[in-house]
């Protein structure tokens, strides 16, 4: 490990995601997705990554879940490299991918069984609070086809949170559901997220969600993958998706976001 | 009830009109036997006892030859599921399995297996073990390419989830490929009961085998004495098997597949 990378990897940073790049390869030729991207997140901390597609902002979330590898540079969880998938970060998909073959309680259940040092009751347990905490406590023997995309969403929750990830990756968790539900959602999560205290990513193309939920909104720009600009948002909580403070730090992030796409257009 | 009562009016219906063919004579007696004599001869080799001076030598002969045939074909059925599941899996794994084992299957699934029966007979001669491997080969290639087809099939977005909750190597494939792809595995096995039977009833109707008569055996020697009321009489037994192992054997399993999967009409 260079000094570099050491410091990068500073135990303040729950996450410290440094010089990143990564490239594919498909039949239409070589895509950029991530070029040299550096990026810290903070404990308890709540981060959205916005762009538009193929900014790399999925991408950046499955390097740090560990489900791809960065072809240059390192990402470090709690100062330790990550190497693969782990308990302490937990994904959830813009699909539910819940198991069809399990009923809900049991889908909860999955992750749980794999932690060790946990009597049966006490997964039970576990399992049953996050349950009600997504407000699915009476749903425990429904079968995943009998539930409707919210509520999908919700059980993909319980079972993200029920191993106890220090971190939450979200991968446009709320792309496919309609604007009610999604509003529930965001109420639910924010609540959520007080609750537990979890570091979270959030990844969306969606601005004014991610003003919403974030305490900090990353900007990406496409072709290739890069962080453009960061955005605080100092808002109290719970917030409403359609407050006006809310919209204008959209606005300003939305015009940014245009503003990087324009000079991207521009270059090429 | 509406439903038992439309199958029952539909069957009653078709044995009326093969009544009716007979009563008008359209065919010899010989060749198309009446409803009647069918039902006889199935009186006959199964629980007719005879009378007190002439008791019936047929008497169990229809239970015996369902007993002789549902061993063979259970037993080179298990084979097969317990050789092909695993290569099936293993062909969906490895890229070199599936240049290899995966294209044999392939071609061998084409080839009737009737075809193996004189290449099984010079080997085994006219053993238990000719019929074993006719039916094995008819078999175990559709087992391993169906189940093939289902663990390819599988959403890798599953794996993927599992992945993050700890889920590996062994595990994933317990846990997740193998319950994900079992709408598949169960309709290969089902595929596979199917060539089974073909394959056995084919061996049997070609191979005379001292150690036991199967039903096929039966229904050859029914040709042989033109008594055409026993050859329908063991094809309706043949095909009762065929509709109550469905029922028994899969059917609870693609009910319970279809409420979990939700695909039900």
């Amino acid at each position: 490990m260079t000094l570099q990378q050491e410091l990068a990897a500073s135990p303040s940073a729950k996450l410290a995601v440094s010089r990143v790049s990564k490239t594919f390869h498909t039949r239409g030729g070589r895509v950029q997705a991530l070029d040299h991207v550096s990026l810290n997140v903070n404990e308890g901390e709540f981060v959205c990554l916005v762009g538009p597609s193929g900014c790399g902002k999925s991408t950046m979330l499955n390097i740090i879940a560990g489900l791809e590898t960065p072809d240059e540079g390192s990402v470090h969880a709690d100062g330790l490299p990550i190497r693969g998938p782990g308990r302490d970060r937990m994904v959830m998909f813009q699909e539910p991918a819940l198991f069809p073959w399990l009923d809900v309680f049991a889908n909860v259940m999955f992750g749980l069984k794999l932690k060790p040092g946990l009597s049966d009751p006490e997964r039970r347990e576990v399992a049953q609070y996050y349950l009600k905490l997504v407000g699915l406590e009476s749903f425990h023997h429904a079968n995943i086809h009998e539930l409707s995309g919210g509520m999908k969403q919700r059980v993909a929750l319980a079972r993200a949170m029920a191993p106890n990830p220090r971190v939450l990756l979200m991968d446009e968790p709320f792309a496919a559901l309609d604007a009610l539900t999604r509003e529930q959602l965001y109420g639910d999560l924010q609540r959520i997220w007080q609750e537990r205290r979890k570091t979270i990513i959030f990844v969306t193309h969606n601005v004014r969600e991610a003003a919403c939920l974030g305490d900090r909104v990353v900007l990406f720009s496409p072709h290739p993958g890069r962080i453009r600009e960061e955005f605080r948002i100092p808002l109290p909580r719970p917030r409403d998706i359609n407050s006006v403070d809310l919209a204008e730090h959209a606005t300003e992030i939305m015009r940014a976001l245009k503003g990087h796409l324009s000079a991207v257009e521009v270059q090429e | 009830m509406k439903r038992s009562l439309t199958a029952i009016l539909f069957f009653a219906a078709l044995l009326a009109a093969w009544q009716g063919v007979c009563a008008a004579r359209v065919w010899s007696p010989v060749l198309m036997p009446p409803p009647r004599s069918v039902a006889v001869f199935l009186w006959d080799y199964t629980f007719n006892p005879g009378t007190a001076e002439a008791a019936n030598p047929n008497q169990w002969q229809l239970f015996f030859a369902v007993g002789v045939t549902m061993k063979r074909l259970l037993a080179g059925y298990l084979i097969g599921l317990v050789v092909g599941l695993p290569l099936g899996m293993l062909t969906a794994q490895f890229r070199s399995v599936r240049d290899t084992v995966g294209v044999l299957a392939l071609g061998l699934q084409g080839l009737p297996s009737v075809c193996w029966v004189p290449l099984a007979l010079l080997w085994f001669g006219q053993t238990e073990g000719a019929m074993l491997f006719v039916v094995v080969m008819g078999t175990l290639w559709s087992v391993i390419l169906a189940t093939e087809s289902g663990v390819r099939n599988v959403n890798p977005i599953y794996v993927r989830a599992a992945r993050t909750m700890g889920s590996r190597r062994l595990h994933t494939w317990v846990k997740v490929i193998m319950p994900a792809s079992l709408p598949f595995i169960v309709s290969g096995m089902k595929q596979g009961w199917a060539f089974a039977w073909r394959s056995l009833m084919a061996a049997e109707i070609f191979v005379t085998i001292l150690t036991g008569f199967g039903l096929g055996q039966l229904l050859h020697y029914g040709r042989e004495l033109n008594a055409m009321d026993q050859v329908i009489g063991i094809m309706l037994v043949i095909v009762f098997i065929g509709l109550l192992t469905d029922k028994v054997l899969f059917s609870p399993w693609e009910n319970f597949l279809h409420r979990r999967w939700g695909t039900a009409k």
